[in-house]
């Protein structure tokens, strides 16, 4: 209280810890390079000249899931990627965040079958749900910034005890358990 | 068990259990070298998709590899005997995502094949317009991710930026971007908006002189050259045996396209060359590409020179058999009404019998066969993928070659995952 005025001058600005990590998560986020799909196409649109990612800090696609903490599961999952899909996820370092981008991500869109998966946070946890067949660019970028919002409300305890953040939220009761 | 192509005892097509089977006896041989079994993909940012390749590979040597499909299965075949055969328009266009005009189109050909249903010209017109943008379309979206993967990162966004302008042409048409399902079984879904065509031509100006930018990045280039220059050969008699279509066989040396040999929509009466390579190295494939950009804003020229003459026709056939009755005319027309209720709580029943039906899609003859057994559910849809197809190939190209050059072979190929496991 009253510090900013006295060190307004000096080019201080006081915050909070958890506000300086959220901010560094939000700013700096690295998407895996992963597309399945349809859905792929328009993220790469997404990435490419007329919408460019890079704007909300999202230019470094990495291919390597251990190098990134988003993914952006874009398009349908079928019954023999899905234990790939899964391992994929386990593979990316804690904090990490998935978006379901699209119908067939979020729930199976137009293939009620043997073949989809009917949404694909029957193996993995979602945070932000994309809605589109598919969906367009700006979409995508808006559920990523929903993401960012959601991710400027962590509370760094969610991460205590080295646990990962869903497990603990799990055992807190803060997350409905998956199916 | 090694497949024989008959007749091409030099072809031999592994399977990846046979790649897995190396592996369970992997002893060193008399020089003490031994070989090693690569998994690549399904996760993997030069497979263009979720394609895992089995490779077996001794040093830097690809000895033999295998292409494990599946990872996108969709069941979109099965999918399709359950709905009507309008409904099913929306899911041809998600097999090959990259060229959803050409889907929409091989499958309401084969349909208007197996009932004899004529379309009026300005339609035929119309499809042929759209199947060359899209054509333009999907090599844009190739040339980008080819380049890419060999490290020319420009010509990526070069390619994307003149898609978004195409995109924006199918999206005031159809209101989408991707997904269009814009053909129906005796014509189109609706008339085209008032400024189409201006915007079409508009686009067709901007974008040949572009062609020319992205021939100025990669066809002269050092590094391109070297990288695809006698790189992946594959001789004529090999790609017929092997089945390969479109540009991946018209780069051997073989002058087969669809729209020329087997026309269908009024193709015959279009001026327009089949650009044929040599060599059938990627150099080449990539030449018949870009040069078949060029060659399609030929045709959709053409294509808007007779749609002027045509203002005012009909877009869909009249038969009310097939197609919906406008919805002014079910105020008043009793009959009308009963077709209409008909159409969409039903849907037409083709007669019993079945047609295959084939055109030229951008990645090579995609086919579609029909069985009808008269009810307004199709019996049995099958897709000749020509990505799958082109696809089996990889094994015998690949057989001997550097692992480095694999990923610039899987991308000159240009396979669509989601049509190849369809
Ligand atoms: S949501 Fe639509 S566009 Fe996306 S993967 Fe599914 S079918 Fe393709």
């Amino acid at each position: 209280m009253g510090l900013e005025e006295k060190a307004g001058d000096l080019g201080i600005v006081t915050t909070t810890l958890e506000g300086v990590v959220n901010w560094g998560r939000t700013k700096a986020m690295w998407p895996m390079l992963f597309g399945l799909a349809c859905c792929a196409i328009e993220m790469m649109a997404g990435q490419a000249s007329n919408y460019d990612m890079s704007r909300f800090g999202l230019e470094l696609m990495r291919a390597s899931p251990r190098q990134a903490d988003l993914m952006i599961v874009a398009g349908r999952v079928s019954r023999k990627m899905a234990p790939v899909l899964r391992r994929l996820y386990d593979q990316m370092p804690e904090p990490k965040w998935v978006v379901a981008m699209g119908d067939c991500a979020s729930c199976g869109g137009v293939y009620n079958n043997y073949a989809i998966v009917q949404g694909v946070d029957e193996i993995v946890p979602v945070d932000v749900y994309v809605a589109g067949c598919p969906p367009r660019p700006e979409a995508l970028i808006d559920g990523i910034l929903q993401l960012h919002e959601k991710i400027k409300r962590d509370k760094i305890t969610d991460h205590a005890d080295g646990k990962p953040i869903r497990v603990e939220q799990a055992e807190r009761g803060a997350l409905k358990p998956l199916g | 068990m090694v497949m024989h192509a008959h007749a091409y005892p030099n072809i031999e097509i592994p399977t990846p259990s046979q790649i897995a089977a190396v592996a369970l006896d992997n002893e060193p041989d008399e020089n003490g070298e031994q070989s090693m079994i690569l998994s690549m993909g399904p996760q993997h940012p030069s497979t263009h998709g979720v394609l895992r390749l089995a490779v077996e590979l001794n040093g830097e040597n690809v000895v033999q590899l295998a292409p494990d499909v599946g990872f996108l299965h969709t069941g979109i075949e099965k999918t399709i005997e359950t709905k009507t055969y309008t409904k099913s328009i929306v899911l041809t266009d998600r097999m090959d995502y990259l060229a959803p005009m050409s889907n929409n189109m091989v499958y309401v050909a084969a349909i208007e094949k197996l009932m004899k249903q004529d379309v009026p010209e300005r339609a035929q017109t119309l499809r042929v317009l759209l199947l060359e943008i899209t054509r333009i379309n999907s090599h844009l979206v190739w040339l980008g991710t080819h380049a890419l993967d060999l490290a020319a990162m420009s010509v990526f966004f070069y390619a994307m930026r003149e898609r978004e302008y195409i995109l924006d042409i199918f999206e005031m048409l159809t209101g989408a971007r991707m997904m269009t399902s814009y053909f129906r079984v005796g014509g189109l879904a609706w008339d085209i908006p008032a400024d189409f065509i201006p915007t079409v031509e508009d686009f067709l100006t901007h974008f040949l002189p572009k062609v020319d930018e992205y021939e100025d990045l990669l066809t002269n280039n050092l590094l391109w050259k070297q990288r695809t220059l006698g790189v992946g050969v594959v001789n004529a008699a090999d790609a017929i045996a092997l089945g390969l279509s479109g540009a991946n066989l018209r780069a051997s040396g073989v002058d087969w396209d669809l729209r020329k040999t087997m026309p269908y929509s009024g193709y015959e009466t279009y001026q327009f060359d089949v650009p044929v390579g040599q060599n059938g190295d990627i150099y080449d494939r990539y030449r018949c590409r870009v040069q078949e950009m060029r060659e399609s804003v030929k045709i959709a020229r053409q294509a808007i020179e007779r749609l002027k003459q045509m203002h005012g026709q009909p877009y869909i056939t009249d038969n009310r058999k097939v197609a919906p009755p406008p919805k002014s005319e079910i105020t008043y027309s009793m009959e009308s009404l009963i077709h209409h209720f008909k159409l969409w709580t039903e849907g037409f029943r083709p007669p019993r019998g079945s047609a295959y039906m084939a055109i030229e899609s951008p990645r090579g003859e995609i086919g579609c066969y029909v069985v009808s057994d008269g009810t307004p559910q199709p019996w049995r849809v099958h897709f000749r993928a020509p990505s799958f197809i082109n696809l089996q190939a990889l094994p015998h190209i690949a057989k001997g070659k550097l692992m480095a050059d694999l990923v610039a072979l899987i991308a000159s190929i240009d396979p669509v995952l989601g049509e190849v496991d369809r």
